[in-house]
């Protein structure tokens, strides 16, 4: 939906009076576009979701990357947890970060880069991230342009920047999500009455009197903090449009259930707390992605670094990475090696999270791309080699899964601009410096 | 500043220490002249509820969730100069803000907030709207709103009555709009020719009245200070330093003392912080809370109240203690009322080695591990915090092969921390960094993760011997007095002092005015906060603005 095309919605809806049940399903429209708006998508009407999942302190080599390129056959140990799921992953290997001899940042300049295109010069970032070009494409006529959320316990947990350094709040409370999606805020697209308030139709009229002042505020004020007061108007832009969408009446979405409030519970990053935050944000996420709350999505489990830890242990999965020595017969950390394979057991409950819902002809993970991504190789040296890249999901069908690919050294932006181009994006390359890429992974596109 | 504040000073009675602290230090000679930038700061979350208290007083319920207040160059306060709002920030703006709106309109409260009632109850009233309007927007705003602006809120006002049929909930949604204006939620600074200077610009009379009130209060310029703006007065040196007195021999100062230590000892970690639920059971979010307030108490007491020498708090035996710190301290706190959760002041005895702020647990706690301590991220914590001193990032590729030999079980096995970062030390690679902050650590290593006392690791003894820039010491009280010695802790306070001030890190002249005088004059008062936060709210260099050649042409 185009700005100019809600501006004259507003105009229409203000000529009605207040009191009378309107329904203006326009939402129903947009279910039948692609996600460019031009045409009919593969037949299928459902729209194509987008989630990055993030996890801490990678993988080690060799034991997680299947054997052989192609189809997945069997997975490494520490993907054990996938393995219900194989067929519905591709396992990226061998990919990595070239730096051009900038400075590594610990547990930010792999991560960054990846999620970004271009390897940090500073800590902070000049570019945004994968996940807000993706918003931009294909979040902006939702409720919620992307919604991030965190198992840590942490809301500065955010690998979801935009445009001039701007990290997005991480929701860190499962009953706090829950409120905000499915507070008085909610229209449900499967009520079957709908009454728009005017007191909300009254809303829209007074945050004009914000936006009115926006010309002369920016004139006032130099380049950096005109840019900031952008992106306050742009953030005043979407709470506008959710203002608007709650003065339409959806259109149904067979998949759409309201789920019961989570309730209050503790969250940290002891290890099993965090594997039960972590499922519990996959479960109202899906129910979000089902009512098309919002199409992209974030989610951190642990953070870069990796906190996590078991209680009773003073050693944290951070200071296993750094300080447990590789077992001279095992040949790798074996309590490192123990928080991976949960941190993959918990990217396992998010796909089979999604893949629990049935939609359309198939289930919500057919309709999303999930890429999850880390922070570094081999994480006792900070090694930005052979990093660990995962994708699920078929994104409306424009991708193969079960597929392992070896990267042989490329960067891992490889993946991140076959994610955009599946995802509808025209764009032909990605990344700047050696992470700037052109070669699209043709083995998982259909 | 001239003779004639001081002596008008000396003459009234009813000034507290404060001036006659500054009576007694030495009169500054010119201070040589600086100059910075405008900065643009979003407000933080305290300074938000701050503001809400003071316009609608303490029993208003703020409902909803604060964005995280990001920190750059050690501070939230310049954080908050490059600080934006994304979409959910924004939403939670409007969710707060209309809540509060709701009740400032609702019928127990109507009375007390509004100056005037509308003709009709169902319809719009220009008039009683425009005058509401104007009174809270000149104090969200923090200046009078200009005919514009306010014809554009009445008319929302207007709208929004006449569509749902009912004056309070449009006087409802154009209140909450003032609250989710990027006028209210950012701080802006406007500048103007300076008069008494030609080609010098310097922050209107509003702009100086927010930054002034935002440093000495935390809060928004109250109707006084605002009236004073209006009329100019705080141009003058006179006008200027009685307001000046005025908020800093207030309670409420204490607001801002408290806001500025909670900042620059990073206590926004409280958030975050995390101890092993299993091996320090008792260390739980109550214990937290109360390590974090007795810091902040016993700086308060110790800058404010007993205008001490900031340094001596690095080596203060007293503090104030509830009878849960008592007994993660393992002292006994007895409450005069028998109240459980009562503070007590607490002096540790003569050779304690509880002495100074470095041996809180908030110190402690929030820079150590879930489950052990770290005398790296505590040597750290002294350096950036303390010392403003940089330690740089560690390098990407590290060479843990003698540390990993030397973890094993058997002869060689090192038993104590310090035995375990020693094998760093020795490496070439990790030398450089770990030398200028393990040592630090090392001395307050007696402290467990949560700050419990303890006389052996492993079975060993701990050894907190060590040297901060080549001044000795044998363990964490004289540490205490080693720190307090350096002349980096004071230059360091003024510093951040500063750059909580301004919102930005000092200029070049600005940081040749600190050197020269600010620092030198803190030194000869005895560094004494009070002194230190007048002089830089009087001079005339803390709003002397430094314009960008872009922004030249819009000056006046």
């Amino acid at each position: 939906m185009s700005r100019k095309e809600l501006l004259t919605r507003r105009g229409m809806l203000q000529g009605m009076l207040a009191g009378s049940a309107v329904y203006v399903g326009l939402p129903f429209l947009e279910c039948f576009l692609n996600n460019s708006g031009t045409a009919l998508a593969n037949g299928m009407p459902l729209p194509t979701r987008f989630g990055t999942w993030f996890w801490g302190l990678g993988l080690h080599s060799g034991r997680w990357e299947p054997q052989k390129a192609g189809k997945i056959e069997q997975l490494g140990p520490e993907l054990a947890g996938l393995e219900r799921v194989k067929d519905k992953i591709n396992v990226y290997s061998m990919m990595k970060v070239h730096t051009d001899g900038r400075p590594v940042f610990v547990h930010f300049t792999g991560n960054m880069s990846q999620l970004t295109g271009t390897v940090p010069k500073t800590n902070t970032l000049a570019l945004p991230t994968i996940d807000a070009l993706v918003a931009d494409a294909i979040g902006t006529s939702t409720r919620f342009r992307s919604l991030e959320v965190t198992a840590t316990g942490n809301a500065k947990a955010s690998y979801s920047f935009k445009a001039g350094n701007v990290q997005q709040t991480s929701e860190a409370s499962p009953a706090q999500v829950y409120a905000r999606l499915f507070g008085p805020e909610f229209r449900d697209p499967n009520s079957a009455t709908f009454t728009p308030d005017p007191k909300v139709m009254a809303e829209q009229s007074v945050l004009s009197a914000i936006t009115d002042q926006r010309l002369g505020l920016t004139r006032q004020v130099g380049a950096a903090d005109r840019a900031r007061l952008d992106e306050y108007f742009t953030s005043l832009r979407q709470v506008e449009q959710q203002v608007e969408l709650q003065l339409q009446k959806p259109a149904p979405l067979e998949a759409c259930s309201v789920p019961p409030p989570p309730g209050e519970m503790p969250v940290g990053t002891e290890i099993e707390t965090a594997m039960h935050t972590n499922k519990i944000m996959a479960g109202l996420l899906a129910h979000a992605l089902a009512c098309d709350q919002t199409r992209v999505f974030n989610m951190v489990f642990s953070e870069a670094g990796s906190a996590l830890r078991r209680p009773g242990n003073p050693m944290t999965h951070h200071i296993y990475s750094h300080e447990e020595s590789v077992d001279e017969q095992l040949g790798y950390q074996p309590n490192v090696s123990w928080f991976s394979t949960r941190s993959m057991e918990a990217f396992a409950t998010v796909i089979e999270t999604l893949d629990g819902v049935k939609e359309g002809d198939g289930t919500l993970l057919d309709h999303t791309l999930l890429l999850a991504s880390t922070d570094t190789g081999f994480a006792k040296v900070h090694s930005l080699e052979n990093m660990p890249v995962l994708t699920a999901g078929r994104a409306g069908g424009r991708m193969k899964t079960g597929i392992h690919v070896i990267g042989r050294g490329d960067p891992t932006t490889r993946v991140g601009l076959t994610a955009m181009q599946a995802l509808g994006m025209s764009l032909s390359s990605w990344g700047t410096g050696s992470m700037q890429t052109s070669k699209t992974i043709g083995e998982v596109l259909v | 500043m001239n003779t004639f504040v001081f002596a008008k000073l000396a003459a009234t009675t009813i000034l507290i220490a404060i001036a006659s602290s500054v009576v007694g230090a030495p009169a500054a000679a010119q201070d040589t002249q600086s100059a910075g930038p405008l900065v643009m700061r979003r407000l933080t979350q305290e300074q938000y509820r701050n503001i809400v208290q003071d316009v609608f007083g303490a029993s208003m319920v703020i409902k909803g969730r604060f964005e995280p207040d990001p920190r750059a160059q050690q501070l939230v306060a310049v954080g908050s100069s490059s600080a934006s709002i994304t979409a959910s920030g924004m939403e939670q703006y409007v969710h707060i803000a209309k809540g509060i709106a709701a009740q400032v309109v609702d019928e127990q409260h109507r009375d007390q907030f509004l100056p005037c009632r509308p003709a009709a109850a169902t319809a719009p009233d220009d008039h009683c709207s425009a005058k509401i309007l104007a009174k809270f927007g000149r104090l969200l705003f923090r200046r009078p709103l200009q005919e514009a602006e306010l014809a554009d809120y009445v008319k929302a006002s207007n709208v929004a009555a006449a569509r749902v049929g009912d004056f309070y909930s449009g006087l409802q949604l154009s209140l909450a709009a003032l609250l989710e204006s990027p006028q209210f939620l950012f701080v802006h600074e406007q500048m103007q020719n300076d008069p008494r200077r030609s080609g010098s610009y310097r922050l209107d009379a509003w702009s100086m009245a927010s930054r002034l009130s935002f440093f000495l209060w935390n809060t928004a310029p109250d109707t006084r200070l605002l009236d004073a703006a209006d009329r100019g007065e705080l141009y003058t040196n006179d006008g200027l330093a009685r307001q000046v007195d005025r908020l800093l021999t207030s309670p409420r100062v204490e607001v801002s003392v408290r806001a500025f230590f909670t900042d620059m000892l990073g206590f926004d970690a409280f958030d975050a912080l995390d101890k092993d639920g299993m091996l320090y059971p008792n260390f739980n979010a109550l214990v937290a809370a109360d390590a974090r307030e007795q810091t902040l108490r016993t700086i308060v007491d110790h800058v404010l109240k007993q205008q001490r020498d900031y340094r001596d708090l690095f080596t203060t035996r007293k503090t104030f203690l509830t009878p849960l710190l008592g007994s993660l301290y393992r002292v006994p706190v007895a409450t005069p009322n028998g109240y459980p959760q009562e503070w007590v002041a607490f002096e540790y005895p003569q050779g304690s080695a509880q002495a100074g702020i470095l041996t809180h647990a908030s110190f402690l706690a929030l820079h150590s591990h879930p489950g052990r301590s770290s005398p790296t991220l505590r040597g750290k914590a002294v350096r950036e915090v303390l010392l403003c001193q940089k330690v740089p990032d560690p390098p990407a590729n590290v060479n843990f092969e003698n540390f990993e030999a030397a973890q094993k079980p058997g002869p060689g096995q090192l038993k104590t921390v310090r035995d375990r970062l020693h094998a760093h030390a020795s490496e070439p690679m990790c030398a450089g960094c770990h030398k200028v902050t393990d040592p630090i650590g090392l001395a307050l290593e007696n402290f467990d993760t949560i700050a419990s006392f303890r006389q052996t690791e492993n079975g060993s003894a701990i050894d907190t011997s060590g040297e901060l820039d080549g001044a000795a010491f044998a363990d964490a009280a004289t540490l205490g007095k080693t720190l307090r010695e350096n002349p980096q802790a004071p230059a360091c306070l003024t510093k951040r002092l500063f750059a909580y001030a301004t919102g930005r890190v000092a200029t070049k002249s600005e940081g040749e005015w600190l050197k020269q005088n600010l620092q030198v004059q803190f030194a000869a008062d005895g560094y004494k906060l009070p002194g230190l936060l007048r002089r830089i709210a009087v001079s005339p260099n803390f709003y002397r603005i430094d314009a960008p050649e872009a922004l030249t042409a819009k000056a006046d």
